[in-house]
């Protein structure tokens, strides 16, 4: 044996052979990269303060998992991107006048509570962006509430606070929704700019939509998820959408305001808290839909994706189990049982 | 088994405080833990209550243990239990009305506490009268600072204040006080005292 060369000798190894150049940190990145549009969008309409809570939210979720990873003496995983992208979906989920303590909690609670206690990244149950957020919404529910209007202009701060779309639709109802922006084609058109009351990263819907086509055509998140949750909710708004009358409702107010976007693509499809089946996708983004117009209209809150998603989130394990794809060559099992008998 | 063990008061305040507590360590008797740690006076108070009915009920048991038939001694503990959880209730709903209009539900609810019973079981009916007290007052001690510490935290970091007197002047943390952060502190605690636990006694259990 020694005297063969090394090149003679034969490479045992376990498959898989091929492997492609993407990695966990590098689709984190990318994931990264397609929210700056949208954020960008929420800095240029809510001023710097909003980029302040944003930063703080990015640096607390970083340093919450500097010091856990440094305590437990585990090897430090910044470099992965993973805690970069929660700071900064969280961030982009909070409405951006919030006092600057909540970014820092709330990352810190979606890193090391949510993430870290869990096992770390690929562990965790709950999308932590989203548990920074309830965490947050339940424990100061006036300032996670305030919403300021838009202002596009840097250097002027003090906006006026005012109410989500969705918090008008609500309270209000439609009538009150088009007093304000006038018709129907301008409230469409400013709400898929994003000039809007809403939380930082939420309100441009073309933003988003521009990261969303860049992780599709990367193949980072596939179609199922956010057609079956949008779809789903869309449906719902359009047959239950106006109260008294069925099938009177306005689908596109309901997808292009709140959170809807951004959870349909950045955060219901994590692939560590949803399902990685595809039938079971299409599953579980009915659920995030049905549940999302739910609270929507009938719940306590305004805004339901959230909640959805988390709800949704718990299901991902059990409904993986329920649509196992077969192994190839596989009987199904009940004909395997027969055979033997 | 059914040998007599003798032990002191001390070796049985550190086993039913540290290496057999009820919450921390057997996450028994979750129900209150999380229900009525909302402030540290209810949390005391319950606590207090437990250790009296612990205490009290290994005594009876013990003292009784010659004369129970093994065939119904299930129902003769729970009679033992229920008879000094009722006169817990009643001193609690005459000496502290306030606490007992919070907490009331779950001083009754003592009763079916897995805990108590299981001492019972396995420590007073199988001991004399003093090893049976002192495993009694270990094991209620464990369960009333288990108590202490949730409701401690959770008063402290919830209201930013202790025993109603209000401490932090800063916006609390209003999720603690809710239920679901009740889940949350004890899960916290939970992990930081076994985490300490692990820590601070690997030299004495190494051998195990």
């Amino acid at each position: 044996m020694e005297m063969l060369k090394k090149e003679h000798q034969l490479t045992i190894s376990v498959s898989p052979h091929v492997k492609s150049e993407e990695t966990t940190s590098r689709i984190m990145w990318s994931v990264s990269a397609a929210l700056m549009p949208a954020a960008l969008m929420g800095i240029y309409f809510f001023g710097p303060y909003a980029a302040v809570n944003l930063a703080l939210a990015i640096i607390g979720a970083l340093a919450g998992e500097y010091a856990f990873q440094k305590f437990l003496k585990r090897k430090i995983t910044l470099t992965d991107g993973s805690a970069f992208l929660t700071g900064l979906l969280l961030g982009m989920n909070l409405p951006g006048s919030v006092p600057f303590y909540l970014p820092v909690i709330g990352s810190f609670v979606a890193v090391v509570i949510c993430k870290q206690l869990f096992g770390g990244l690929g562990y965790n149950v709950f999308n932590p962006a989203l548990i920074g957020r309830a965490f947050l919404l339940i424990s100061f529910p006036k300032l996670m509430t305030i919403w300021k209007e838009p202002t596009a202009a840097f250097i002027h701060l003090d906006a006026k606070t005012t109410a989500t779309p969705l918090g008008i639709l609500k309270e209000e109802g439609v009538a009150k929704l088009m007093e304000i922006f006038g018709d129907k084609i301008n409230l469409y058109t400013q709400l898929f700019v994003g000039h809007r009351a809403g939380s930082i990263g939420e309100t441009s819907a073309f933003a988003l939509l521009v990261g969303a086509a860049f992780l599709l055509y990367r193949g980072y998140i596939s179609w199922e998820i956010p057609a079956s949750f949008l779809g789903t909710a869309a449906l719902m708004a359009w047959v239950f959408g106006t109260k008294g009358a069925l099938f009177a409702g306005d689908p596109l107010a309901h997808l292009l305001s709140g959170g809807m976007l951004l959870g349909a693509f950045f955060m219901a499809t994590d692939y560590v808290t949803c399902p990685s089946v595809k039938r079971g996708q299409i599953l579980f983004g009915i659920g995030c839909g049905f549940l999302t117009m739910l609270i929507r209209l009938k719940g306590g809150f305004p805004e339901g994706v959230m909640f959805a998603i988390l709800i949704m989130n718990c299901f991902a394990p059990l409904i993986d189990r329920s649509f196992r794809t077969r192994t190839f060559g596989a009987r199904k099992e009940t004909k395997e049982k027969e055979v033997r008998k | 088994m059914a040998q007599a063990t003798d032990i002191t008061l001390w070796e049985a305040i550190k086993n039913g405080v540290i290496k057999d507590n009820t919450i921390f360590k057997l996450a028994l008797s979750l129900c209150p833990s999380i229900a009525v740690t909302n402030s540290l006076k209810n949390g005391v108070y319950m606590g207090a209550a437990v250790l009296f009915v612990q205490t009290m009920v290994n005594i009876t048991i013990s003292a009784m243990r010659k004369v129970i038939h093994p065939k119904v001694r299930l129902p003769i503990f729970m009679l033992v239990i229920s008879g000094w959880v009722t006169v817990v209730n009643m001193v609690m709903a005459a000496m502290a009305p306030d606490v007992y209009k919070e907490v009331g539900l779950y001083i009754q609810l003592i009763v079916a506490f897995a805990s108590i019973l299981a001492r019972a079981e396995m420590f007073a009916s199988k001991n004399n009268i003093r090893p049976s007290m002192y495993d009694g007052i270990g094991m209620g001690l464990g369960f009333l600072f288990a108590l202490t510490v949730i409701s401690f935290f959770r008063e402290l970091v919830g209201k930013g204040a202790l025993w109603g007197h209000p401490l932090i002047n800063a916006k609390p943390l209003l999720i603690l006080v809710l239920p679901a952060g009740g889940f949350l502190s004890v899960g916290i605690l939970m992990a930081l005292f076994n985490w300490l636990d692990a820590r601070y006694s690997t030299g004495k259990t190494a051998g195990h």
